[in-house]
């Protein structure tokens, strides 16, 4: 027996990880299991997944790599971090493609026996980076993932494939005795997950017990990392992604309105997993419809909308350019659709698996005619929930149709997420017209919105479509004063929203030198970067804005406290012109398009830029 | 309630089903006569009530008719009658949905809802008018337009071949394809009835004169002169014969029809072949829909085929039974919490 030194434990309060490998080597799988493991412990954590664009790229190749991010802390997290502290490589292939985002003196652990001549080939690496200076500055810990694998199931009746595919729990092995997490988490989910194939479920359990044991007696580590648990408010939590959340939000909204959901959609990436997620509640009466286009999706919900379920459509930017005349045809008709946009980089099929924020406008006014549309936007993975019911909460209100942007980074992030009690829940409920004494299909409420009436409701049958209407009686009407009032009337509706919604708020104080202002899922790197320059002693606050159309009825109280207003996008300037013609006022604008999300150290030298480099004093 | 139980006494007219608009189509438009058997036949349809109705449509001057039938209504957008449709009937698999749609907002515009509403065997009643123009933009060929024809937007004739629609509803798997002809009313009326019988697509196509830009589109089968000779009437467990003496039949000669003549006696009735709308095999209602293309052959009128097969509102609510019996009636905390929590005290 060789002798164990003792090792040092040192604390930290952040660790950024990113397991990275190529498609076929499971690192989506270790790095949920991570992070399962990470919140249980008692973290607060944000992951990141990101997939290849190619499907099934030949193995060992750039862009086959796969990688998951991973943000957790002692205390709050708010984004999947900015740079990893430490990279998990299976491959050269995973080296070289995340060096480059990895922290000057990080901490590498790379597969060494995937660093043979073909591989680095693959790589386009000249020579072999583990024996030049490529690594130079970093703390690399070369360990042989696979044969060390292979070893330690010797005696196992698993093939040899088997076997190796069993590596990714090495490494997460690994990683857990470094940052000293239990493995009972994963050996249960194990269990339960190869529950028909209990050899592979002891493979995997014996390669991730012999890669925390190989942490234990291997020199290559001198210290292993403690993070203290974050200080949550109490109650259970989960993890969930954005497109989870959504689903589930949906899902809360059709119990709490007891009406069934009716989604028609048709598969797009990065939005397909809402429609998968909810294929799965047929239990709850959830019917889908995997439509034969994008335009069916959105027509067959109007028809369920029309006949008194929840319609629902999911899509992203390309999909929602092909549902824009439908939508506007929900607008005519007045009849309640939340239509949800998960953004991706755009134009055209632009950057379908990365994320950007430029459809806002496209949402705000991508239709013919005087279209009004409430337009909602989630923050994080979690917020996708609350957004989801509040979108279905107002379109039956409010007759009317609502978008819901969410975007890539959150639809795929994930992050804890307290289980709220459903009572809790704000109130989702329309009820349908059934009195046949003074009904018209166009008459009013007090917020403007028209009745619900059914097919299959004796009495009351009546017509509606996509051509101009009559005031109260649903007639056709060309008429110019009719058609002039009509549109007056539907903008109205949607302006009345705005007695209906939360205020803005903000963090930080009521007033001072600078307001960062931002929407959707820049949320959490903007509130990042306000708080570390409230550290440094700047006068900055954040708002982020949900709603969008209507504004909050505060919003403009709000933006005239501050000297100024910075607006970061990941556009050209997109909301920043709708608060310009808004409310007149100058604003500064960060805009980084690049498909990939803000980092907080970005938006922190703006708000030094702007604020002078002396703390603004 | 009380309204119910009167509905279903008091049996409907063709006057239950007009509603108070004023009708716009040109005077002497074949879309009159349609919607007048649409409304003579429906009360004899329909035995629930009419509120259990609902009219979808597209856009063109067919699609105006559901704002002249007083039941539920949905004028939609080009082309899209059939998802909304589609939507409608999954929402209540309750309710009689018709989808009212013309030759370009179906084939063209329209295409791909039309084959895969066929394909899922969604249980709607389709009638095409079909004028072979785009009547409402004011004269434009359409996907059904004969290849040559000449219109505004083909002043030295159209280049482009036609759709033979119902040789289309075939091929998507429409379980009930029919063709009728808007002036002759007693044998449309017979086609809505069945098509509104139909459990599943029931396709109907309706031939409709447009007097105003394709005036006599249908004359060989309409003029008093030549339309015996040109209209097989289809009927099922009959001979295939036609003309004014009933003199021609036809016959297949392999897989080809042919066109014998029953006067020289070298054929008799008995040579002709029968007509089976229940084929399992659409081979017989093919043959049959690829004649009307053929300017020797008469064109086929009637019920080409009608077949039964689970319809898509009907699987979709039964599969919704089926995972509720087996996993039990969703449980909302349960989903909310899925498979993985933990505990912050
Ligand atoms: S344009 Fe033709 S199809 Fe349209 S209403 Fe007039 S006659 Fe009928």
């Amino acid at each position: 027996m060789p002798e164990v030194k003792e090792k040092k434990i040192e604390t930290l309060s952040d660790v950024t990880v990113r397991f990275a490998g190529d498609s076929g080597d499971g690192m989506q799988l270790t790095g949920t299991q991570f992070s399962d493991t990470t919140a249980w412990v008692g973290n607060d954590l944000s992951t990141l997944p990101d997939y290849p664009a190619e499907i099934r790229a030949p193995a060992g190749t750039l862009y086959g790599v796969s990688g998951f991010q991973l943000h957790f802390s002692s205390s709050d997290v708010n984004t999947p971090g900015d740079v990893p502290d430490v990279l998990v490589a299976m491959n050269p292939a995973a080296l070289k493609k995340n060096l480059p985002e990895l922290r000057p003196n990080g901490t590498i652990i790379v597969n060494t026996d995937s660093f043979d001549p073909k591989n680095l080939k693959l790589a386009n690496y000249e020579r072999n980076p583990l024996e030049d200076d490529t690594l130079n500055g970093y703390h690399v810990h070369e360990v042989p993932i696979t044969s060390l694998t292979k070893n330690a199931l010797e005696d196992s009746s698993l093939s040899l494939k088997e076997v190796s595919r069993c590596k990714n729990f090495f490494a997460l092995g690994i990683m857990y005795w470094l940052y000293n997490r239990p493995l009972e988490k994963t050996e249960e989910w194990l269990k339960i997950k190869f529950k028909n194939k209990p050899e592979l479920a002891e493979g995997n359990i014996k390669a991730m017990k012999s890669g925390y044991n190989f942490g234990e007696i291997t020199e290559i580590f001198t210290t292993r990392y403690k993070v203290d648990p974050a200080n949550l408010p109490k109650g259970t939590y989960r993890n969930i992604s954005g497109n989870e959340a959504t689903a589930l939000g949906f899902l809360t909204a059709s119990v709490k309105s007891n009406l069934p959901i009716f989604l028609g959609s048709y598969p797009i990436t990065p939005a397909s997993d809402i429609l998968q997620y909810l294929s799965n509640y047929k239990n709850f009466g959830v019917k889908t419809m995997q439509a034969e286009d994008e335009i069916a999706g959105i027509t067959a919900a109007l028809g369920a909308a029309f006949t008194g379920h929840l319609a629902l459509t999911s899509t992203s930017g390309p999909g929602m350019a092909l549902k824009a005349e439908a939508i506007g045809l929900a607008v005519m008709t007045e009849l309640p659709i939340v239509i949800v946009n998960v953004q991706r980089g755009g134009p055209s099929t632009g950057l379908p698996t990365k994320t950007e924020q430029a459809d806002l406008l496209q949402a705000f006014c991508g239709r013919n005619g005087e279209s009004p549309v409430c337009v909602i936007a989630a923050q994080t993975p979690r917020d996708c929930f609350y957004q989801a019911i509040e979108a279905a909460r107002i379109a039956l209100k409010f007759m009317t149709p609502v978008i819901l942007l969410t975007d890539g980074y959150i639809a795929n992030g994930s992050e804890p997420w307290r289980i709220p009690d459903i009572e809790d829940l704000p109130d989702v409920h329309k009820e349908f017209r059934t009195e046949k004494e003074g009904f018209f299909p166009y008459i009013r409420d007090e917020n403007l919105a028209r009745p619900w009436a059914i097919p299959g409701t004796p009495g009351l049958e009546h017509r509606i479509g996509g051509l101009e209407t009559d005031d109260i009686t649903g007639n056709i009407n060309y008429e110019p004063d009719n058609h002039d009032k009509m549109v007056r009337i539907r903008n109205q509706k949607i302006q009345n929203i705005a007695n209906d919604i939360s205020d803005l708020k903000v963090y930080g104080d009521d007033s001072g030198d600078l307001l960062v202002l931002g929407w959707g899922g820049t949320y959490g790197t903007l509130k990042d970067a306000v708080h570390l320059a409230r550290k440094n002693g700047y006068k900055v606050s954040h708002a982020h804005l949900r709603h969008i159309n209507p504004f909050p009825k505060n919003t403009k109280d709000v933006l005239k406290s501050y000297s100024k207003v910075l607006i970061p996008e990941i556009n050209l300037g997109q909301l920043a012109s709708l608060i310009k013609s808004e409310f007149l006022i100058e604003v500064e604008q960060q805009n980084l398009v690049r498909g990939l999300p803000f980092k907080t150290e970005d938006v922190l030298g703006k708000i030094t830029e702007l604020l002078g480099g002396n703390n603004g004093k | 309630m009380a309204n119910n139980s009167e509905v279903q006494t008091i049996k409907l007219t063709a006057k239950d089903y007009k509603s108070d608009q004023d009708v716009r189509w040109c005077p002497g438009c074949g879309d009159y006569s349609i919607l007048a058997q649409v409304q003579r036949t429906l009360p004899d349809i329909i035995e629930k009530e009419k509120a259990k109705v609902v009219w979808v449509s597209g856009i063109g001057c067919s699609s105006r008719i559901p704002y002249y039938i007083n039941t539920y209504g949905f004028h939609g957008i080009h082309g899209r009658a059939p998802a909304i449709a589609t939507g409608v009937k999954v929402a209540n698999p309750e309710l009689d949905v018709w989808v009212a749609t013309g030759d370009g907002d179906l084939l063209s515009i329209g295409g791909n809802h039309f084959i895969h509403t066929c394909r899922r065997n969604v249980d709607l009643k389709i009638l095409l008018f079909n004028n072979r123009i785009y009547g409402l933009t004011k004269g434009q060929y359409s996907p059904t337009s004969e290849k040559g024809k000449i219109t505004k937007t083909s002043p030295y004739g159209s280049v482009d071949y036609p759709f033979n629609p119902i040789s289309l509803a075939i091929g998507s798997g429409a379980t009930f394809v029919a063709r009728a002809i808007d002036v002759n009313p007693k044998h449309l009326q017979e086609m809505i009835k069945r098509a509104g019988g139909h459990k599943g697509t029931a396709f109907l196509e309706i031939y409709q004169n447009c007097n105003i830009f394709n005036d006599g589109a249908f004359s060989l089968l309409t003029d008093k002169d030549t339309k015996d000779d040109n209209i097989l009437y289809l009927e099922h467990g009959k001979p295939m014969v036609f003309g004014k003496d009933l003199d021609k039949g036809i016959k297949l000669d392999g897989t080809k029809p042919i066109i014998v003549d029953l006067t020289t006696g070298s054929f008799t009735k008995d040579d002709i072949l029968v007509h089976d709308e229940f084929s399992a095999e659409p081979i017989l209602a093919m043959i049959l829909a690829h004649i009307t293309d053929d300017p020797a052959f008469p064109t086929p009128i009637g019920v080409f085929r009608q077949i039964q097969k689970e319809t898509y509102d009907g699987a979709i609510a039964s599969q919704i039974d089926f995972v509720t019996e087996k996993r039990g009636k969703g449980d909302l905390k349960k989903a909310l919490f899925g498979a993985n929590t933990w505990e912050v005290n």
